[in-house]
């Protein structure tokens, strides 16, 4: 794949310089407290999606941004992991921690499968084969016997968590929720800034002279891949909790767009982006959902502006603002 | 009566038809793409929608205009076409010097929103295009009957497809295209005007498109979601038969149309998945795909 699309991709970490790094953990401080009181002003429900969203779109980014695999076929992580948590949650009785860890490893594992064809090949090859193995995954879930069809899973009790917090109280699971968001931005935050992390965006930039460094692309790609796909299943299997059911609506082909938006929408490469670019979509569909016009249009005009107009996003656009300079934050053309 | 592997001829040949018909669908729509890709570099998500277009062009053209299939037949390419010119001189030609993702992204947008548009202007119901009078009826053809306006699918696709290919093959602009394709500096270079032919291209697989959406619409019905059905099994074709050349493009679409068709006969479960299934079959033996050049 050639590089121009992660000249939106800011600089990482260790590029930062000082002044950056303070206004970084200034951002951090702020948005960790506006995310603990923000239940006592808007609909914990409304909250709990978009956090669910905003650590899909992190772990889709994870792929995308850092190393350079656009795949649209996300849907099957996210709504895979939604049908397993609800499944283990309901039919077998396991605690909500369990259920989430069930949909991430299952996740993962279907991740395994379908990064072991999908990197075969580049590009937008690559982007259509997780297409429509994704599709394929779409059809199984319609027919498999434990996912009831067009039904869905329905009303799937969220449980105790530990076995003693009742997760029925809507505070206790926002908090749930917000704790299983910091785990997943902790651990994707680890990971783009471990040894890995850093072959992958050598990959990205180059993936000849990676090769030609002796790193094992392929198995690389098949990595970072297995890992977006079980954090997607992460922020699935949760939503499934806070939504109590797991419908189709997830595994189709409409919900990787979707993601493949998110992250456009804030910023493509960048740690935080994708949790604006989540908001951002959430609340608009929340906004338009009581109303006749149909999410699609919106999304669709939102897509071919995004990628006429502001490819950087709106994180990136503002790291290469002249304020964000001025705080430090790099920028490439 | 006649059996063939266990199944009653009549069943079998039914489904080898409705196979051949989809593959008329997938090889028409394959190969728009793959015009559209060897020159553009641009994988074109739009053209499940310019298929569905294509149909609900002649649709209205019917309803506002008493428009007959015949003319609709040209006259709704020519629309679609157009209106894929429109799209590529002012928009997408802005992406050609950006990685070829952006162009996926772009037309996947592009996509969304005529989908969104006709669902709110018409609903996601189907509704009903009868084929012309001089079309309908079947003919007895001894073992089976064969409804005529789905032979006439089968012939005139095949035509188009041939069509299409000797243009590109045969022609003095097929040969620009395929110079432009391998080199478009150096054509440009040599006074050929090559954004005219880049528009020119796109415009002809919109129009092809919508060439298999008014051929479509009686066979299926006119709906807002046709397109995006159809999009991600002819992606899954695209994948199998490599975009390298364009009789690769038509041949998989054929024979992956048959092979959905007789798994409906053998086992109905997998029929909606069979391509899909022979698309990671065909990465793990031939990742390049069947006619692929390019990895």
């Amino acid at each position: 794949m050639s590089d121009v699309i992660h000249t939106t991709a800011a600089k990482t970490r260790t590029g930062r310089s000082a002044t950056a790094s303070k206004a970084y953990a200034a951002f951090l401080g702020i948005g960790l407290v506006l995310l603990v009181v923000a239940p006592m002003f808007f609909y914990p429900i409304f909250l709990m999606k978009l956090l669910c969203f905003a650590l899909f779109a992190c772990a889709f980014n994870l792929l995308l941004g850092y190393t350079g695999l656009l795949s649209f076929g996300h849907a099957t992580f996210f709504g895979g992991a939604a049908y397993f948590t609800a499944h283990v949650v309901k039919e077998w009785g396991l605690s909500p921690e369990l259920g989430i860890l069930t949909g991430a490893a299952g996740a993962a594992a279907l991740g395994l499968l379908m990064g072991f064809f999908a990197i075969r090949r580049q590009g937008i090859y690559f982007a259509m084969i997780t297409l429509a193995l994704s599709q394929m995954f779409f059809f199984f879930c319609l027919q498999a016997g434990f996912t009831h069809g067009e039904d869905g899973i329905q009303s799937v009790p969220r449980g105790h968590l530990f076995g003693f917090i009742d997760l029925a109280n809507t505070t206790n699971m926002y908090y749930f929720v917000l704790a299983v968001f910091l785990i997943g931005m902790i651990i994707i935050w680890r990971f783009i800034n471990s040894p890995f992390g850093m072959i992958l965006k050598s990959i990205r930039e180059n993936e000849q002279r990676a090769i030609s460094l002796g790193y094992s692309v392929a198995r690389y790609k098949l990595g970072a891949f297995v890992m977006s796909a079980a954090l997607a299943g992460m922020a699935g299997g949760t939503k499934a909790l806070v939504f109590q059911f797991a419908t189709l609506t997830d595994v189709g082909w409409q919900m990787s767009g979707e993601v493949i938006l998110m992250t456009l929408l804030g910023g493509i490469g960048t740690l935080i982006g994708p949790i604006f670019g989540a908001g951002l979509v959430v609340t608009l569909q929340n906004y338009l959902a009581t109303s006749q016009f149909p999410v699609t249009i919106i999304t669709g005009v939102v897509f071919m502006v995004c990628v006429l107009l502001f490819r950087r996003g709106l994180i990136g656009e503002f790291y290469a603002s002249r304020l964000g300079r001025k705080l430090g934050f790099e920028h490439r053309r | 009566m006649t059996m063939i592997f266990g199944i009653p001829l009549q069943a079998f040949m039914g489904q080898l038809l409705i196979g051949l018909i989809n593959g008329s669908f997938y090889a028409l729509l394959s190969l728009g793409l793959a015009v559209i890709f060897g020159l553009l570099r641009v994988i074109n998500f739009a053209h499940g929608a310019q298929y569905m277009l294509g149909a609900f062009v002649a649709m209205l053209m019917l309803q506002y205009f008493g428009i007959n299939y015949w003319f609709a037949l040209i006259l709704a390419p020519v629309v679609v076409g157009l209106f894929g010119a429109v799209i590529e001189r002012l928009l997408l030609s802005r992406l050609y010097e950006l990685d070829h993702l952006y162009g996926l992204l772009f037309t996947f947008g592009l996509a969304l929103t005529i989908e969104g548009t006709f669902r709110y202007l018409y609903g996601s119901s189907g509704q009903p295009y009868a084929p012309p009078p001089a079309l309908t009826g079947a003919t007895n053809l001894g073992f089976m009957f064969l409804p005529v306006y789905r032979g006439w699918v089968v012939v005139v696709s095949l035509i188009a497809c041939i069509g299409t290919w000797l243009l590109i093959e045969k022609t003095k602009l097929g040969a620009y295209l395929r110079a432009a394709t391998e080199n478009p500096t150096l054509v440009q270079a040599f006074g050929v005007n090559v954004p005219l032919l880049l528009t020119l291209t796109y415009a002809l697989g919109a129009g092809l498109a919508a060439f298999a959406g008014v051929l479509a619409a009686p066979v299926y019905q006119v709906s807002p979601l046709m397109g995006s059905n159809i999009i991600i099994v002819v992606f899954a074709v695209v994948v199998v038969g490599g975009m390298g050349s364009i009789m690769g493009a038509i041949l998989t679409g054929y024979m992956l149309g048959i092979a959905e068709g007789l798994t409906k006969v053998f086992y109905p479960e997998a029929s909606n998945i069979v391509i899909f299934v022979i698309m990671a079959i065909v990465l793990l033996i031939r990742p390049a795909g069947l006619f692929g050049k390019d990895a």
